[in-house]
């Protein structure tokens, strides 16, 4: 197998998997972010610290993220839409699981790109018709990718980084979400 | 194996011979490996249909009479209630007595109950609910929408099955196997043997829990050597759904995900199909076989349901083809790790002198297939007959 320049660690991937197999409580992670409301519909949220292995843990640095809706929707555009930060999400998922994947079946990426469209009708959330679900109605995310590889070996990285999304997950099957005032 | 090597041994069942084929099945039910590959030591398919599939009754017929042929020490109705370490062996209690042995062969298989998943609790009152070890045929079946959860061998299989009695059925899909039944005009279990993929060995297996937990393919036995998978199904007028997450006020909800589980099994199949090509052009077999042939892609619905309200009465009767689990209950040896299945390196398991037989890939792919007992029952006995020896002459 030649050696890949990727950039992922997979050793360490590998060697994290063996480790976690019998040690959930290490694999336990939390994930946070902390909300303040500006004005209107616009937010500014903020993420650094989260829970893992064991212990608190930090980003190298304080992340800002700025939220708000559209001038369409009669706001103020200081940010993206809630809904839009999904498709970051899931776009970078799978990106960031494609490189994983190549990188541990020795597969050499010279680019990866997608476009992400979530078709949404807004009905719901403006209770115009509660037959309407307030989510998206569909995703459908497009990649294009030069790798040495064939084509059956490409559509086989995407099907694998669906399977271990984290975001693809999250989107396609039920989550428990809690919602309570402190 | 046990007697060409003269060592005393008895072999214990809880019912009669061929007891899960007599009681656990239904009654459609036919392999779906070929009659050619019906092998035991001494004992093969001698009948008119080399390449049909036999019915439980026939398979019946076929063990029972490897029982006598081989004049195996069978004690019929011993129900084993536990298996404790002794001195020097095993103490064996049953329904008919005590037995020590310095050795035992779990030989009680990997499907002793089916899996439920907690999902099931969710479930309203007034739909019914089977596993595969109570359902005999769709005339038990209330009339009426079924949801058949599982698109395994037998998910498929009683999906189409319960589809042909005029039920609407409903199928919850997640990871899944996918095979043609014939390949450039061979059974595809053929392909399996003959390239060697079936005898690939336990230690060459890339990931090998994984492989044991694969979900059975969907393959079904019929003389027309019918292709059973989910076009076949959607052609018939099943509705396919996503794998079944959560049941949430009474509305079971799917995955939005079916698409990639689809691609997932067709990557895996042309994978599959890829290797047998090149076998076939090693081999030098490509005169006698008909020339490469690819399927069709799975057919993925416009959109597909991601919940179902089961208080609707839409769906009348749910059917759990989520797979099988052995039961261990009754082995007082610590050898059963966290997820309930039995620790081993190739059916020697964890304890002096304890064996096992018969579970997925235990030693080679088809390990849990009829054909596959004879390789690796020379194997597990060999290492027994040579603990046997050693214990002896360590007194």
């Amino acid at each position: 197998m030649t050696t890949v320049t990727n950039g992922v660690n997979v050793q360490a991937l590998l060697d994290a998997r063996e480790a976690l197999k019998g040690a959930p409580e290490a694999a336990a992670f939390t994930w946070r972010a902390s909300a303040k409301w500006q004005s209107g519909v616009h937010s500014q949220i903020k993420v650094q610290s989260y829970f893992g292995l064991g212990q608190e843990q930090n980003h190298r640095d304080e992340w800002t993220f700025e939220a708000d809706h559209p001038e369409v929707f009669a706001a103020t555009d200081n940010g993206i839409t809630p809904i839009e930060y999904l498709l970051v999400g899931l776009a970078s998922c799978l990106t960031g699981g494609i490189a994983s994947v190549a990188e541990n079946r020795g597969i050499q990426l010279r680019s990866v790109e997608s476009t992400v469209e979530g078709g949404h009708d807004i009905r719901g959330i403006l209770g115009a018709d509660s037959d309407v679900r307030n989510g998206y109605n569909d995703i459908k995310v497009t990649f294009t990718i030069d790798a040495d590889a064939t084509r059956q070996e490409i559509e086989a990285l995407v099907a694998q980084s669906q399977k271990r999304s984290a975001v693809f997950d999250a989107l396609t099957n039920p989550t428990n979400v809690t919602v309570e005032v402190a | 194996m046990l007697r060409d090597q003269s060592i005393d041994h008895v072999v214990l069942e809880r019912g009669e011979v061929a007891n899960s084929w007599r009681r656990e099945r239904w009654d459609s039910l036919r392999l779906l490996t070929p009659n050619w590959q019906s092998r035991l030591p001494g004992h093969r398919y001698e009948g008119p249909e080399p390449y049909g599939y036999m019915t439980m009754a026939e398979v019946t017929e076929f063990i029972d009479s490897f029982a006598k042929l081989s004049g195996a020490p069978v004690r019929a109705g011993a129900n084993v209630t536990s298996v404790r370490r002794t001195d020097g062996g095993y103490h064996v209690t049953t329904s008919q007595g005590e037995i020590l042995g310095r050795a035992v062969v779990i030989a009680s298989g990997a499907c002793n109950r089916p899996v439920v998943p907690p999902l099931q609790e969710g479930v309203p009152a007034s739909v019914e609910q089977i596993t595969p070890f109570d359902y005999r045929g769709p005339e038990q079946l209330p009339d009426g929408g079924v949801l058949v959860v599982g698109a395994s061998a037998t998910g498929v299989q009683l999906a189409a099955e319960i589809r042909r009695s005029g039920r609407p059925v409903t199928l919850s899909v997640g990871e899944h196997v996918r095979l043609p039944r014939v390949y450039r005009g061979r059974d595809v279990l053929w392909w399996m043997d003959a390239s060697g993929v079936w005898d690939q060995r336990y230690d060459e297996v890339e990931d090998l829990t994984r492989a044991r937990r694969l979900p059975s393919p969907q393959l079904v036995g019929t003389p027309e050597r019918a292709t059973l998978d989910l076009n076949a199904l959607t052609a018939m007028g099943v509705e396919l759904v996503g794998r079944w997450a959560a049941v949430r006020d009474g509305r079971a909800l799917f995955s939005g995900g079916l698409r990639n589980v689809f691609s997932l099994a067709d990557l895996k199949m042309q994978r599959l199909l890829d290797t047998f090509d090149e076998w076939a052009r090693l081999a030098g077999c490509d005169a006698q076989t008909g020339p490469p042939e690819r399927f069709e892609p799975t057919l993925v619905p416009e959109s597909t349901r991601l919940q179902l309200d089961l208080r609707s009465g839409e769906i009348r009767a749910i059917v759990w083809a989520t797979g099988f689990r052995p039961e261990y209950g009754w082995l007082g040896v610590p050898v059963v790790d966290a997820k309930g299945q039995l620790r081993h390196d190739g059916g020697v398991v964890d304890s002096p002198g304890l064996y096992a037989l018969g579970l997925p890939v235990l030693r080679r792919r088809k390990s849990s297939f009829i054909y596959g007992i004879e390789d690796d029952a020379r194997d597990v006995i060999g290492h027994l007959a040579g603990y046997l020896g050693a214990s002896q002459r360590a007194g």
